[in-house]
């Protein structure tokens, strides 16, 4: 997908200076702050960061599931153009789930562990679509299976923990999929799976969104997946993008130091017998961040100009980062 | 020992952040006041029988004494008594009472969940075995059977509900300490060759204190009530000293006949004393909760 | 599931027999079991006689075998006081405690679950915070005072409900039930309340305190991102969720309730075993309070097993444990 197409297809999301604070009994907490987006129909979009950075809580805003104490303080969420920010929880509630969808992180957690998992898809179902009970049951099982899991009946009449990880993710993607949303979150869905299903389920969602033509999200603060699988990527620091583009732009030639930092300390970027690579320093306190740059403290290329807070700099369209010295290889 | 006193002072901040707390604290510390100076603050002593006249039974409140001396405030009660002088001697013994056999069961019981914890193995399975029998069993069920057999008196009393109380002491004790022996200060302090006794006594069971001090002040008004039920039933306290449970009781006949005040009062200095101790050890339990503090 | 069962109601069965060594051991431990079991007023020729029927003069261990026997058979005495045996004495009264118990249970779940979903769903509303300060009123009231003022209030002074005593009763399944009748209810009304009261507080913040700990809970959130009615979500979710502790606590309560009835059936006449209890504690009729240990123990026996077999069934999780 080149760089024009971004400008020619309208965007399924927009996200335009998006601020989510939670306000607590310590102070406010600025989890997500000016955060832009845009996505198109089919296309892939990593969010990458550190635990802390805000990546989950903008999946969340957008979705509108941030709970008390937290609240969008302002910005715009364009959703094929309407502002979701604004709607009424039960307009909110009528996209929910069906033209915009989540996949949380650990599915023995999203799944209710009482109810029975045909229970839970046939709610989802009936929730946007009024059929009844034995039409949307048939519905959920086709949903599992053009998911190419093997006897859905038997999944269906299971209870959650009788599944293993990887086939409860499963589940839980489907349930995403049962209204073919346009637009997909996944937090962090496979963080918490082996190795090799992760794979095939990457897999798997990758096809699946190529022949539906939905736009995903895909939060995670692993890089080589995102490698694997985004077309775009967006980079998260203390709640805000430092550094967004195409995936092939950015990992070739990652602008912001907290990116190459990211990018160094992959493991298969080591050599066997060298040092690992770390970014040093600890990601800082939400409650008291400073004024600058919150990179700063951690950076190889501070200087004086650190200190007031950098504005997304438009390399060119669809690239942009937040530096002062964007671009400037550390010494090796 | 640091962990603990930083525990103690937010503690202490923490629990008067609630205005419900305050307010249980400030009765308490009336009740508890009125209930020391109970000699002082009366006119008459509601035990000593050569004090009460009989003529004055039954009076409402308000009312003269037939000898002039002092008013009624709270009325008497069918034996001549000053209502409000029974009252307040009546908390006495509701107090000392409560507080006695919660003391007495905290020791007893903290001290069985210890060993228990200590010797582990089939000592605390058998150990633990009985306090869970103990506790499946209601508290009024018990004590109406143990005072059947052992009779009316104060003692009686506190034993019954030292033995109904000691079990919940001992369990939360137990298992506080096995929590408590998996922390790494407790390998430091064993590593450095400290005995396991004095582990226990000098490190665990400080860090035991929280949850017990919940337990305690829950308790104290549970056998309040406990004492003032069984009273009522005729089980408790002697007849010639009337704690509130037997006013109350002493009431109920002349409650149809409008003579409301011989039930009505001591009830609400109960109800008020309890609901006192119960605020307290709410707040108390909120604050002193590990798990809710952040 | 069924190996389970079967170790389970084999623990049950040895509870019960430890009771009744303890019992049996606390009857010749106190007194005179002669006297105990067979009363004062007898002849010296009379308590021979009868101390060779009961077979008192036999070693200790037959005693208690022939103790066991009796149990089993259901004889445990003859009450000093009605001449009656009084195992059927009890039993007689015992319907009447049930129907008050379940009365003040069903009570405390209609009205102490909704009332502790809102202030669990709206912590910080003002109603909510008085339905909590006033639980803890709740459960700090001794049930005897509040029985009286209730009689106070209701019987005395408005005159709508009666002070004491059963209603009217209706047969069914053999027995003689006062809920079939509406005198029946004017009767039970005052004293279910009465019982019902601590309860309600209970579980009000039972209720409560699951609600809280269920709402932050992972499946919720994915529950409204699939876009369910909030109404859905509450009932389905969070209540179905918060009721399964709950249902156990409840059940083990009931056994509790059984216990307390005692008092109120004392003050408000109602003819239950409680009543019989009490009043046997006074005239020292020691059989029927032999008989009445033994009917209490199998009660709480018998409900602690029924709550946990009710929990198995009613959590997939444990339920479906060994048979993967």
């Amino acid at each position: 997908m080149k760089a024009l197409d971004n400008a020619v297809l309208p965007a399924t999301l927009e996200v335009r200076n998006l601020c989510t604070s939670f306000h607590t009994r310590d102070g406010i907490l600025p989890a997500v702050r000016d955060v832009s987006l845009r996505l198109q129909p089919g296309r892939i979009l990593g969010l990458v960061g550190e635990s802390g950075s805000g990546k989950s809580v903008t999946g969340f805003s957008i979705l509108g599931l941030v709970d008390a104490p937290g609240r969008i303080s302002s910005g715009e969420i364009l959703f094929h153009g309407q502002d979701l920010v604004q709607l009424r929880p039960s307009q909110l509630r009528h996209l929910q789930g069906n033209r915009i969808a989540m996949i949380f992180q650990d599915p023995m957690m999203t799944l209710n562990p009482v109810l029975r998992i045909d229970t839970q898809m046939i709610e989802a179902v009936r929730a946007h679509n009024p059929m009844s009970t034995r039409e949307a049951r048939q519905h959920a099982c086709e949903t599992l299976a053009s998911m190419g899991i093997a006897s859905p009946e038997e999944r269906l009449r299971a209870y959650p923990h009788q599944l293993s990880g990887g086939m409860r993710q499963r589940v839980a993607i489907a349930i995403a999929l049962l209204h073919r949303p346009d637009l997909i979150i996944a937090d962090e869905p496979t963080t918490a799976l082996d190795v090799t299903i992760q794979a095939q389920i990457l897999g798997e969602v990758q096809k699946l969104v190529r022949e539906q033509g939905t736009a995903l999200i895909w939060i995670t603060h692993d890089l080589s997946v995102v490698a694997g699988l985004a077309d775009d990527v967006a980079v998260m620091y203390a709640g805000r993008i430092v550094e967004q583009g195409s995936v092939d732009a950015v990992l070739d030639q990652p602008l912001h130091p907290y990116t190459q930092g990211l990018i160094d300390s992959l493991p298969s970027r080591n050599r066997r017998g060298q040092r690992l690579r770390q970014i040093p320093g600890m990601a800082p306190d939400l409650l008291s961040m400073p004024v600058g740059c919150a990179f700063a403290e951690r950076c190889s290329r501070v200087s004086s100009a650190c200190s007031e807070q950098p504005q997304p700099l438009e390399i060119e369209p669809g690239r942009s980062v937040r530096c002062f010295h964007p671009g400037v290889a550390h010494g090796q | 020992m640091i962990r603990v006193q930083s525990l103690w002072q937010r503690g202490a901040l923490d629990f008067l952040r609630a205005p419900m707390a305050i307010v249980g604290l400030l009765i308490l510390a009336l009740v508890v006041l009125a209930a020391l100076f109970a000699p002082w603050i009366t006119p008459q002593n509601p035990y000593d029988l050569m004090q009460l006249d009989v003529l004055d039974a039954r009076l409402a409140p308000g009312a003269t004494s037939s000898e002039g001396h002092y008013t009624y405030w709270l009325g008497t009660d069918g034996q001549g008594r000053d209502l409000y002088s029974a009252i307040v001697y009546g908390l006495r013994i509701s107090l000392l009472v409560g507080v006695g056999s919660a003391l007495i069961a905290a020791v007893i019981g903290t001290l069985i969940g210890l060993v228990s914890a200590y010797a582990g193995g089939w000592v605390d399975a058998l150990l633990m075995r009985l306090v869970d029998l103990l506790l499946s069993f209601p508290g009024i069920l018990m004590a109406l059977m143990i005072l059947a057999w052992l009779g009316k008196g104060v003692g009686n009393v506190v034993l019954t509900l030292v033995v109904l109380e000691w079990a919940y002491y001992a369990r939360t004790a137990r298992g506080q300490a096995l929590v408590e022996s998996r922390r790494e200060y407790v390998e430091a302090a064993r590593g450095q060759g400290i005995s396991r006794w004095r582990i226990l006594v000098g490190h665990i069971l400080p860090n035991c204190l929280p949850p017990l001090i919940v337990i305690g002040a829950l308790q104290i008004a549970r056998a309040i009530t406990l004492e003032a039920t069984l009273s009522f039933l005729g089980l408790g306290v002697p007849i010639t000293e009337p704690s509130l449970g037997l006013l109350i009781a002493n009431g109920f006949q002349f409650m149809l006949g409008d003579e409301y005040w011989i039930s009505v009062f001591p009830g609400l200095a109960l109800l008020l004393t309890i609901v006192a101790i119960n605020l307290v050890g709410d707040r108390l339990r909120d604050v002193l909760n590990p798990r809710l503090q952040r | 599931m069924t190996l389970w069962l079967l170790r389970r109601v084999g623990q049950a069965v040895l509870v019960m027999l430890l009771m009744t060594l303890i019992v049996f051991v606390g009857l010749n431990a106190i007194g005179n079991p002669v006297d105990i079991l067979i009363g004062e007023d007898l002849n010296q020729a009379e308590r021979l006689q009868a101390i060779a029927r009961l077979g008192l003069d036999q070693p200790l261990w037959q005693q208690y075998l022939t103790f066991l026997d009796g149990a089993l058979h259901g004889h445990l005495g003859k009450s000093f006081v009605h001449h009656e045996d009084a195992l059927q004495l009890i039993l007689q009264r015992l319907p009447a405690t049930f129907e008050l118990a379940f009365s003040a249970l069903l009570m405390a779940i209609v009205i102490g679950v909704p009332l502790g979903l809102f202030a669990g769903l709206y912590p910080d509303h003002f109603a909510s915070r008085l339905m909590m300060t006033g639980s803890i009123v709740g459960f700090s009231l001794p049930s005897f005072w509040v029985a009286l003022m209730l009689i106070m209030l209701f019987s005395v002074h408005l005159g709508w409900l009666p002070a004491s005593g059963r209603g009217a009763t209706r047969e069914w399944l053999g027995i003689q039930w006062s809920w079939l009748t509406l005198d029946g209810w004017q009767h039970l009304l005052l004293p279910a309340l009465n019982l019902a009261l601590f309860k309600i507080s209970l579980v009000l913040r039972l209720t409560r305190a699951g609600v809280r700990e269920i709402l932050p809970q992972d499946f919720v959130k994915f529950a409204r991102a699939k876009g369910l009615s909030p109404l859905r979500v509450t009932l389905m979710h969070v209540l179905r969720n918060t009721l399964i502790p709950l249902v156990t606590v409840l059940g083990l309560e009931l056994g509790s309730t059984i216990a307390y009835a005692v008092v109120t059936e004392s003050i408000f006449a109602w003819p239950g075993a409680g009543k019989l209890i009490l009043d046997s504690i006074n005239t020292l009729d020691r059989p029927v309070v032999v008989a009445y240990l033994m009917v209490v123990v199998v009660i709480f026996v018998s409900l602690n097993l029924l709550v946990d077999v009710l929990y198995r069934l009613l959590d997939p999780r444990v339920r479906l444990e060994g048979a993967q």
